[in-house]
């Protein structure tokens, strides 16, 4: 009886030391809807990443709990409320959109949790809403399309005509695009974006086609891409206008344009924080596994979700594995020492990273599948024009 | 204004109303005439898409893979007439619209278990891809053929409800059913005839803007409220209704997205007038239907006898 009991007692300290040392890690991604295509490739970079950690973070076992938002901003923070409130998560990470992420904003950090960006990257939060406890591991909104501006002055685009969703980062590609180009904008249309969003663009590229402009600047994730680019050539702008894109062709969507034998983006080009074809021993690594694990190639929400994951981690080991000293996290953090698959970059004082940016190309590699080749640096160590409002220091 | 952007608005603004007079057509058919209220219409235009685009992809033909979804949408009409739709005839719209819901939600899981959560795409033949000059404009050889083939399966329509036999008794059973039945009329036969009809055609709509779009879950869901306008537009039951509010919303929805934000700048600072021009004629199709019932409470064209 009471060996009984002593076996009891061990079993009952073992549960409780297992409960003790989980680092628990709530992931908001949307999953339903067709922008679901995206957040598969992030959940399954993010168990990747704690999978190639052997499960551990500072000999703690690593839970991740993953919730969908379903592509809508009340959503997104009922889940975050739930994560917080029912799972008692340490951190969390995710985050598509930029309207999910202002709306999940308050309940988290209010709560006193850390927030990562595996992807969003609004204005506000890199400006006046910039929080101790906010990280970005991607960009900022702005900084990708203010490189794509660059590219456009270097190859002597003189007019440009901008369509784009209306939504927060619509915005921020508009005004991040404004702030580099030094041509003329001939014309802005924004269109309707989220649940019911506008897939036929006749209407915007036929006004475009009107506008005389060179070139359209673009921006649209997910399945809106696919048909934008497709219209684009079927209205027969291919052969008077040069289109140049961002976030809009991605490892997501170039198996399905190969399928259909869609060669007009073979050659495009964009610009972007990360490339599959990085030569850096975290990128090898990571899109190697990815490859084995799951059959193609990573996109760059994947490489970003990877990232936060490494980036908790080397926050949990900054603290030995003592989740209560917020504070040695954050230090840790913020030292942006975690071997990320873009190579090294540091943090600003509003936690986004500066970093480099740069053009890259689609093309076909050894097995005829199609992917990204980097061209060019296009920005050196690029801080968002947003810092400067943050008040932290 | 520009007469060639003009032009060009107009013809997108027709292909756009021939499309939701395919997915429109049916709908209104089977709320008229079967008076059943059938959410879960969206899915065979889902399934065109889907369907026809696999078949494209595994015969290397898109035409043929769209003759050969055709079929196949219309044993899914069956299917669901059938097990779905004829024990719910005659019963309360509550529980119509529970049961077309839940068949949403899983005919939507199916084709995500099938298709996977990614879309898919395909190319247009050669042939479809070019454009053809038209005066001062170029216009895509697809959309005008979206245009033709559509209003071609409109004339069809006509003729088929009103100048044959069929069609007369179609007609009846919408006008009053109890005489129908009591004259002999197989309605169970008229029922499932009308059902099935009405999902080819939804079926035909989503196999036609997948090669402009692509086929994509939750396509149908976000076509269905449109489709919903439309017909109440046109008064529910009236397939000449149903034709010409579609080409309305069509034309109202092509148009204001043009040009919506140039009448903003006149009143508005730019900055407003580019933020509220998206939103503002994302409701335009519903600020076209409130004008309508408030002028007209039954629709454009309510049928004439309705008894029940």
């Amino acid at each position: 009886m009471r060996k009984f009991l002593a076996t009891g007692l061990v079993l009952g300290m073992s549960a409780v030391a297992a409960f003790a040392g989980e680092v628990r890690i709530g992931f908001v991604t949307t999953l339903t809807t067709p922008a679901a295509v995206i957040g598969r490739d992030m959940v399954d970079a993010a168990k990747l990443a704690v999978k190639n950690m052997g499960g551990k973070m500072a000999g703690l076992d690593v839970r991740l709990i993953i919730e969908d938002d379903g592509f809508r901003p009340d959503t997104g923070r009922l889940k975050t409320v739930k994560l917080i409130k029912q799972d008692k998560v340490d951190f969390l990470t995710g985050y598509i959109w930029s309207h999910v992420l202002l709306a999940s904003r308050k309940p988290a950090l209010d709560a006193g949790k850390f927030l990562i960006s595996a992807n969003a990257g609004p204005s506000p939060l890199a400006g006046k809403l910039c929080n101790r406890n906010f990280f970005s591991a991607s960009w900022q909104n702005d900084q990708i399309p203010m490189a794509m501006g660059e590219v456009l002055n270097q190859l002597g685009i003189k007019s440009l005509y901008l369509i784009n969703p209306n939504y927060a980062a619509g915005k921020n590609m508009v005004s991040g695009v404004s702030r580099t180009f030094k041509g003329k904008i001939l014309g802005k249309d924004f269109t309707r974006w989220g649940k019911g969003a506008q897939l036929d663009f006749s209407a915007e590229l036929a006004k475009a086609k009107a506008s005389g402009a060179q070139a359209i600047f673009s921006f649209y994730p997910g399945k809106a891409g696919a048909a934008f680019i497709k219209q684009f050539q079927q209205a027969g702008l291919d052969k008077s206008m040069k289109l140049f894109t961002v976030y809009t062709i991605d490892a997501l969507s170039l198996p399905k344009f190969q399928k259909a034998g869609l060669k007009v983006v073979l050659g495009s080009q964009s610009t972007h924080f990360w490339s599959p074809d990085m030569d850096n021993p975290a990128n090898r690594k990571f899109v190697s596994s990815f490859r084995a694990a799951y059959g193609r190639y990573p996109s760059f929400y994947a490489a970003q979700a990877y990232d936060a994951i490494n980036l908790i981690r080397s926050g949990v080991e900054g603290a030995r594995g003592d989740l209560s000293n917020t504070d040695a996290i954050r230090a840790a953090m913020e030292r942006a020492d975690f071997g990320s698959v873009r190579g090294k970059f540091t943090y600003g004082n509003n936690h986004f990273p500066i970093q480099n940016f740069y053009l890259r190309e689609v093309v076909a590699d050894a097995d005829g599948n199609w992917t990204f080749k980097t061209v060019k640096t296009v920005l050196k160590n690029h801080q968002d024009p947003y810092a400067k409002d943050c008040p932290l220091k | 204004m520009n007469t060639a952007l003009f032009v060009t608005q107009l013809v997108n603004g027709l292909q756009l109303g021939v499309l939701l007079f395919l997915v429109a057509s049916g709908l209104t058919l089977v709320f008229g005439i079967l008076d059943f209220v059938n959410l879960a219409h969206g899915v065979f235009y889902m399934l065109g898409a889907f369907i026809s685009a696999s078949l494209a992809a595994l015969s290397g033909s898109w035409p043929l893979g769209v003759m050969l979804a055709l079929p196949l949408v219309a044993l899914a009409g069956a299917a669901t007439e059938r097990l779905v739709a004829r024990p719910l005839y005659g019963k309360s719209h509550l529980a119509q619209v529970l049961a077309t819901f839940g068949l949403i939600l899983l005919a939507d899981a199916l084709a995500m278990l099938i298709w996977g959560v990614e879309g898919r795409t395909v190319a247009l033949p050669a042939w479809l891809q070019g454009r053809v000059a038209a005066g001062v404009v170029e216009l895509p050889v697809y959309r005008l053929v979206i245009i033709f083939s559509g209003l071609a399966v409109a004339a069809a329509l006509y003729v088929w409800v009103h100048h044959t036999r069929f069609g007369m008794l179609v007609r009846a059973a919408a006008a009053n059913r109890a005489m129908a039945e009591a004259l002999g009329v197989d309605t169970a036969r008229l029922h499932a005839v009308v059902f099935i009809l009405g999902a080819v055609l939804a079926g035909l709509a989503g196999a036609l803007i997948t090669p402009i779009t692509e086929a994509s879950l939750s396509m149908g869901s976000d076509i269905i409220i449109v489709a919903f306008v439309v017909i109440i537009i046109g008064g529910t039951g009236s397939l000449k209704g149903a034709f010409a509010a579609a080409m309305l919303v069509g034309l109202v929805d092509a148009l204001g997205r043009a040009w919506l934000d140039d009448l903003f700048k006149l009143a508005f600072p730019a900055e407003i007038a580019e933020t509220a021009a998206p939103a503002i004629s994302a409701m335009s199709i519903y600020i076209l239907m409130a004008a309508i019932l408030v002028l007209r409470p039954g629709g454009l064209f309510p049928p004439r006898a309705r008894g029940r």
